[in-house]
C-alpha cells in the first residue's frame, strides 16, 4: 500500500508565545502573533475599521487611506509617544506596547476617516440606482457608517465614457473606481495575468490599460464602450482599444477584448474574482449586469460542478432562476477564489432543452424504432424494468454513469449494476482510459484519504506535474500552486510537450516530453544524468508532490512509471482528474474492478463484505468490462442493453464508435438532465436533477467530501432516487431513495483495510517512427471550450482562448508557414485546420485543443494524444472541416 | 392614586383592593325651569339644524367627485418630455415597499432599443394591488421621479391576476408632443441632462429615427403630419 498519511502543514501551527505581541486597541489589550496587521487584530476583538483596499489574501498596499487610526508607540526609552499623523492600519504591523485608537475612541481618527471618505466620493458618480453593486456596496455602506452626511464639493464631477469592456465578460466603469487596486493586485499576485494598471496622474488617475483612445490623447480614436446585449444574449459591441488580433500571435481570447499590460489581448480564467472583490461597482460582469438587486436574491451555499476541485460557491437565485454565482470562502480548498467557469458557467442547468418528463419510445407501426413520447414516471419505470430484464437475459446490461456524479449517485449506479443487473460492467470514465489506469486507481487512489491536500501544494518544496496542465485542467489548483511559487516555497516542474502560459506564470521548469515518451522521461529521473531531468531528480524528495492528470492514462506505461518514480523518490502522488465526479466514482465503486471503498472485485473477502452490507447472497465475481469494452460489446450485440448517465459520446475516445454502439444496442436507458445525443437514441429517458436542484456530495481530487444543499425548489429527482425507483420496478430493493439512506449505508460499509489492487506494471511502448509530413499529436482540454456545461453563456465563451495549433519553429519552417497562417492536421477520419502559433517545443509534435470550436480532436480526427497525424500547410484558414462531422454528435 | 383610596386588608399584606364605589352622582349641575321641561327634545336640535346645512353625501358611482390633489391612488410611471421612460429599473421602489407589492427587473438599453436615458431601464415592472397599502414610500424612494401616484382610486377586480398591474398598465399615456419609446436620446445629451429638465421634447433626429424603424407608430402622426419629410424642431 503506497498511501501516505495526511501531513499537517508546517506553517499553520500556532506560534510560540515568544512570537506574541501585546498592545491595546481602544483600551482593549490584545495579544496577536508577531507580524499581524493592526486592522486584523482589531477584527479579532470585534472592532470594525472601515477599509476598501485591504483584503486578507492580498498583500497590504495602503492605497485608499480609509482605515486611518491614531497610533502611539513606545520610543527607545519606552515612553509611549503619539505618531504625528493618523496611520493606515492595514499596512501597520502591531508592535509591543503600541496604543491604537480607532474611530470609536479617537476624534482624530474619526475625522480623518470622514475626510478620506468625502475625498473618495468627490468624483464618485451618484449612480447607485443604476449600479449593480448598489445594496451590497462597501462604499455605500461605509459612506453611511463612517462618512459625512453632505459633501462640501460643489463642482462638476470628473466623468469618463462608460463602461469599457475589458473582455466580453468584465466591464469597467472608471468613474466609480476609488483606486483601491484590489483588481490589479489580484491579477498580479494571485492570477498572474495583469491586465489593467493605474494610468495618468492626479484627479485623472484611472484604472485601465495603456490605450491612447481610452486615455483620450490628442488625435486618437475615441474609445468604444459597451453597448448592451441583444435579446439573444450576445453583445452588441464590446471591447475597445487596440485591435485584438495580432497576426504574429494568433492566440488570445475568442471574443473582443482590451489589450493587457503585456500588450496581448486580455484573457484570464480568473477575472471574475476581480468583480467580486471590487469594493465599488467599477468592475461588473456582463452576465449579471442590471439583472437583480441583493435583496431579490436568495443565497444558497454550493459546490462548483465543473471540475474536481470542489470549490465552495454561493448560488444566488430569484424565483427559481439562478442569477449569479460567487466564490465561497473556504480556506482549506479554494480560499476566496474560483475560476470563471465555476462562476459564470451555470445557465446550462436551465436551458430550453432541459428534460422535464420521462420519455418512452413508441415502436413504429412499420417496425421502425419509432419516436420518443412523454410518459408518466410509472409507465417509464415499467418500460425500463421490462426492457432491462429482457436485455439482461439477452447477454447482460452495461452501465456508463458518466464522470459528473455526486458520491450518492455514483454509489447508486455501482449498487444498481451489481445488485439489480448482476454485473460488474460499470465504468464512469467517459474519456480515454486504460486498464493500467484502472489498476493505478485501485492501487493508489481508491481509499487513500486525502494524502495530498491543497495546503500541501502551497507548502511543498517541489511539485512535479505529469500530463497535467495546471491552469487549463486544474482551475484553482493553479492558483494554489502559484501561491506557493509566489511565496518562494515551491518550485514547479512539468513534464509536457511545451511550456504553456500557465507554466510560465508558475515560473515552472519544463521537462520536455513528446507525447508517448513520458514513461521514458519519468524513468530517467534519478537514474540518468541528463541535464533536463537531473534538476527534477535533485528537487524530488519526501516533501515533494507529484500531480498526475487523467491524460496519462492514454500513455502506456505512464502511470506505472509515475508510481515507480514516487516510490524511488518518496514523493507523494496525487491524481487530479478533470471532472467533478471522477474521484467519487473511484471511491464509490463505479469501476469494473472496484467495489465501494477501494475493495477489489477479485477479492472474495471484499465481495462478502459488500454483499453483507447490501443484503445479497453473492456479488458478481468476474471483473467487468471497461467503458470501451462495454461499448464494443454493445456494438457487437454481446450486451443486450445499456444504462447511460450524464455522458457525451463526443468525449469518448471514439465518438463515432460510441454512437454506433448506442444505435446498435438492444435497449438503452438514459438518465439525463438535458436532451443529448444519448437521449435521442434512448428507449427510455429518465430526467434527473442538475446539481442546483438536488442535494449531494462531490468528492474532490483530494478525497475531501464537499456536501452541498439543494438550491432551487424542484420536482426533479437525483440519479440515486431514480435508480432506486427503477430497481423497485425490477423487484429489487436498493434502499437508496434518500440521501440519508445512502449516507447511512456508506457509513455502515465503512473503509477497507484488506488487500488492494496490485500496482500496474505496463510496459512503455516505443514511440512510433514518423514519416515525411507526419507529426505526433499533443492535445488537452482548454478550461473554457466547447463543452456542454458551458452552453448558454456567450460572455464567458468570449473569454475563452481562441483555438490555435502549435508547432515548433523548425517544424513551421519545414512546412513553410508562419504564425497566424493555417495548418491542417489530418487523419483518415477527418481534418482540423487552425491558425498556427509557433511555440518553442519539440520538433515533430503538433498541439491542438481537444474540444474547442473548430478543433474537436476526438470527434473529427478520431485519435488522441500520442497518435501520428499528417500535418500540412493549409491554403486558407478556416474553421474545422470534418469528414466525420455528420457522424459526430453535438 | 392616593394612599387613602385603597383599603388595606389586615391579613393580606401589601395587596390592596379599591374602596367600594360610592353611589353615582352627576357632576353637571342639573337644569331648572324651562330647560328641565325641554330637555327630552333638546337632542333633536342637531338633527333639525342639519336640515338647513349643505349635504355631503356623494352619489358614487353615479357621480364621481375628485379626490384631494395629494390623494394616494394608483401608481403611474412617468415619461420625459421626449417620450422616453423615466424608470431606470433600479428597484429602489421594490426595496422601499413594506408590503412587498412591487417587482422590478432591469435590463440594458441598447442603441436599437433605448427606453430610458442612460444605460438601464425597467424591463419588467409589476405592482400587486392586492398587497399595496398606498403608503407612498416607493414614491419617496424613486430617484428619477418616474413613479408617482395618481388620484385614481378605482382599484377593484374579480381576479387575482388582474390586480397585478404590469408596466404597460402603469405607464403614463403619451403627452402632447411625446414620441413613443424606444428611440435614441436627444443627440449630445447625457442622462443627467434629462434629470435636470434640459430636454423639452423630441428633436428631428429622434422623430426621423422612429419614422425609419417604426413608420406606423401612432405617436408619429401628431409630430410628423403626412407629407412633411422634415418635422419642426422641438
Amino acid at each position: 500500500m503506497t498511501t501516505t498519511t495526511p501531513k499537517t502543514g508546517t506553517s499553520g501551527s500556532t506560534p510560540a508565545p515568544a512570537d506574541q505581541v501585546t498592545f491595546t486597541i481602544d483600551d482593549v489589550e490584545v495579544a496577536v502573533p508577531k507580524g499581524t496587521l493592526v486592522i486584523r487584530a482589531a477584527e479579532q476583538i470585534g472592532i470594525q475599521i472601515p477599509r476598501f483596499c485591504d483584503h486578507p489574501l492580498l498583500a497590504p498596499v495602503g492605497a485608499c487611506r480609509q482605515c486611518l487610526v491614531e497610533v502611539a508607540a513606545p520610543d527607545r526609552e519606552g515612553n509611549v509617544r503619539p505618531m504625528p499623523k493618523p496611520q493606515a492600519s492595514c499596512t501597520l504591523e502591531a508592535t509591543p506596547g503600541m496604543v491604537v485608537k480607532t474611530q470609536r475612541s479617537s476624534a482624530v481618527a474619526d475625522k480623518a476617516q470622514h475626510g478620506v471618505l468625502e475625498l473618495l466620493l468627490i468624483n464618485h458618480p451618484l449612480d447607485c440606482p443604476t449600479c449593480d453593486k448598489g445594496g451590497e456596496c462597501p462604499l455605500q455602506n461605509q459612506a453611511m457608517s463612517n462618512g459625512r452626511g453632505t459633501s462640501r464639493f460643489h463642482d462638476v464631477k470628473r466623468t469618463f465614457p462608460k463602461p469599457i469592456a475589458i473582455s466580453t465578460q468584465i466591464l469597467l466603469d472608471r468613474d466609480r473606481c476609488v483606486l483601491c487596486q484590489r483588481c490589479t493586485r489580484f491579477s498580479e499576485e494571485i492570477a498572474g495575468d495583469p491586465f489593467i494598471d493605474l494610468q495618468q496622474r492626479g484627479v485623472k488617475q484611472q484604472i485601465g490599460i495603456f490605450d491612447p483612445g481610452v486615455l483620450g490623447f490628442a488625435g486618437s480614436e475615441p474609445a468604444e464602450v459597451y453597448r448592451g446585449v441583444q435579446p439573444d444574449g450576445t453583445p452588441i459591441s464590446a471591447a475597445t482599444g487596440l485591435p485584438s488580433t495580432d497576426p504574429a500571435d494568433p492566440a488570445g481570447p475568442a471574443g473582443m477584448a482590451t489589450v493587457d499590460t503585456s500588450g496581448r489581448p486580455f484573457a484570464s480564467y480568473f477575472s471574475g474574482n476581480t468583480v467580486q472583490i471590487c469594493p465599488v461597482g467599477a468592475l461588473t460582469s456582463a452576465a449579471y449586469r442590471f439583472r437583480s438587486r441583493p435583496f431579490d436574491l436568495v443565497s444558497t451555499p454550493g459546490i462548483a460542478e465543473h471540475d474536481s476541485n470542489g470549490a465552495a460557491i454561493r448560488v444566488d437565485h430569484r424565483r427559481g432562476v439562478v442569477l449569479r454565482r460567487l466564490a465561497g470562502d473556504d480556506p482549506a480548498v479554494n480560499e476566496e477564489w474560483i475560476s470563471d467557469k465555476d462562476r459564470f458557467g451555470f445557465p446550462w442547468q436551465g436551458l430550453a432543452d432541459r428534460l422535464t418528463a420521462p420519455m418512452v419510445r413508441e415502436p413504429g407501426a412499420d417496425g421502425t424504432r419509432g419516436e420518443l413520447r412523454p410518459a408518466s414516471w410509472a409507465e417509464a419505470f415499467e418500460a425500463a424494468a421490462e426492457g432491462l430484464a429482457a436485455a439482461r437475459a439477452a447477454g447482460g446490461v452495461g452501465v456508463l454513469p458518466g464522470g459528473r456524479l455526486t458520491m450518492e449517485d455514483a454509489y447508486a449506479y455501482g449498487k444498481f449494476a451489481r445488485v439489480a443487473l448482476g454485473t460488474n460492467d460499470v465504468d464512469h470514465r467517459a474519456r480515454p482510459a486504460s486498464a493500467e489506469e484502472e489498476a493505478f486507481l485501485g492501487h493508489h487512489v481508491a481509499g487513500s484519504r486525502m494524502s495530498v491536500t491543497f495546503a500541501d501544494l502551497e507548502h511543498a518544496p517541489t511539485v512535479l506535474l505529469v500530463a497535467f496542465e495546471a491552469e487549463d485542467e486544474g482551475g484553482i489548483t493553479f492558483l494554489r500552486l502559484r501561491k506557493g511559487v509566489q511565496g518562494g516555497r515551491t518550485k514547479v516542474f512539468s513534464v509536457a510537450p511545451f511550456a504553456s502560459r500557465g507554466l510560465e506564470r508558475l515560473d515552472g521548469t519544463l521537462v520536455q516530453a513528446v507525447p508517448g515518451t513520458e514513461p521514458e522521461v519519468l524513468d530517467a529521473v534519478g537514474t540518468s544524468s541528463e541535464s533536463s531531468v537531473s534538476a527534477v531528480a535533485e528537487a524530488l524528495g519526501p516533501e515533494a508532490v507529484i500531480l498526475v492528470g487523467e491524460r496519462l492514462a492514454t500513455v502506456p506505461g505512464g502511470l506505472s512509471a509515475v508510481l515507480r518514480l514516487a516510490e524511488r523518490t518518496g514523493a507523494r502522488l496525487a491524481w487530479i482528474p478533470r471532472r467533478a465526479g471522477e474521484r467519487g466514482g473511484v471511491e464509490l465503486g463505479t469501476l469494473p474492478t472496484l467495489l465501494p471503498g477501494g475493495r477489489p472485485v477479485a477479492d472474495p473477502q471484499a465481495r462478502v463484505d459488500v454483499g453483507a452490507a447490501w443484503d445479497v447472497e453473492r456479488l458478481p465475481a468476474e471483473p467487468g468490462r471497461d467503458a470501451e469494452q462495454i461499448l464494443a460489446a454493445a456494438r457487437s450485440g454481446e450486451l443486450g442493453g445499456l444504462v447511460v448517465g450524464g455522458l457525451d459520446p463526443a468525449d469518448l475516445p471514439d465518438p463515432a464508435g460510441a454512437r454506433a454502439a448506442l444505435e446498435a444496442v438492444g435497449f438503452l436507458v438514459s438518465l439525463e438532465v438535458r436532451a443529448s445525443a444519448v437521449t435521442e437514441l434512448a428507449d427510455v429517458v429518465l430526467p434527473v436533477a442538475p446539481p442546483v436542484e438536488k442535494a449531494g456530495t462531490f468528492l474532490n481530487w483530494e478525497g475531501r467530501p464537499r456536501p452541498f444543499p439543494q438550491a432551487l425548489t424542484s420536482t426533479s429527482m437525483a440519479d440515486h432516487r431514480v435508480l432506486d425507483a427503477l430497481a423497485d420496478a425490477m423487484d429489487v430493493q436498493l434502499g437508496l431513495a434518500t440521501t440519508t439512506e445512502v449516507h447511512a449505508e456508506i457509513d455502515q460499509l465503512g473503509g477497507w483495510d484488506g488487500g488492494r489492487v496490485a500496482a500496474p506494471a505496463a510496459a512503455a511502448v516505443e514511440p512510433p517512427a514518423l514519416g515525411a509530413g507526419q507529426a505526433v499529436l499533443a492535445t488537452w482540454h482548454l478550461l473554457l471550450d466547447a463543452g456542454r456545461c458551458q452552453e448558454g453563456e456567450a460572455f464567458l465563451a468570449g473569454t475563452s482562448q481562441r483555438p490555435v495549433a502549435r508547432v515548433s519553429a523548425t517544424h513551421a519552417d519545414r512546412l513553410g508557414i508562419a504564425s497566424g497562417q493555417g495548418i491542417t492536421v489530418r487523419t483518415p477520419r477527418g481534418q482540423v485546420t487552425l491558425p498556427v502559433a509557433v511555440t518553442p517545443m519539440a520538433d515533430g509534435v503538433v498541439w491542438l485543443p481537444t474540444n474547442s470550436v473548430g478543433s474537436a480532436v476526438r470527434r473529427t480526427l478520431g485519435v488522441d494524444a500520442g497518435a501520428v497525424v499528417e500535418v500540412a500547410a493549409a491554403s486558407t484558414v478556416t474553421t474545422a472541416t470534418t469528414a466525420a462531422d455528420d457522424g459526430g454528435t453535438l | 392614586m392616593a394612599d387613602d383610596d385603597i383599603t388595606r386588608r389586615d391579613q393580606a399584606g401589601e395587596v390592596g383592593a379599591p374602596r367600594p364605589a360610592a353611589e353615582y352622582e352627576s357632576l353637571l349641575p342639573g337644569k331648572s325651569g324651562l330647560g328641565e321641561i325641554l330637555a327630552p327634545a333638546a337632542g333633536f336640535g342637531v338633527t333639525f339644524a342639519s336640515m338647513f346645512k349643505p349635504t355631503v353625501t356623494e352619489q358614487y358611482p353615479y357621480e364621481k367627485v375628485p379626490t384631494k390633489p395629494r390623494y394616494h391612488g394608483r401608481h403611474q410611471l412617468n415619461r420625459h418630455p421626449d417620450g422616453l421612460e423615466k424608470c431606470i429599473g433600479c428597484e429602489l421602489c421594490a426595496w422601499a415597499c413594506p408590503a412587498d407589492a412591487i417587482y422590478v427587473e432591469g435590463a440594458d438599453n441598447t442603441p436599437d432599443a433605448q427606453f430610458s436615458p442612460g444605460e438601464r431601464y425597467g424591463r419588467v415592472y409589476q405592482i400587486n394591488y392586492l398587497r399595496c397599502i398606498f403608503c407612498g414610500l416607493c414614491i419617496e424612494a424613486c430617484p428619477t421621479r418616474a413613479l408617482t401616484m395618481t388620484n385614481d382610486y378605482e382599484l377593484a377586480g374579480p381576479t387575482r391576476r388582474g390586480m397585478i398591474y404590469e408596466k404597460q398598465d402603469l405607464l403614463a399615456p403619451l403627452g402632447d408632443g411625446m414620441l413613443a419609446a424606444p428611440h435614441p436620446m436627444v443627440p449630445g445629451t447625457e442622462d443627467d441632462d434629462y434629470y435636470r429638465g434640459d430636454v423639452a421634447g423630441p428633436v428631428p433626429e429622434q422623430i426621423d429615427w422612429v419614422a425609419q424603424w417604426r413608420p406606423e407608430d401612432e405617436s408619429l402622426a401628431a409630430l410628423r403630419p403626412a407629407g412633411h419629410e422634415q418635422s419642426e424642431a422641438r
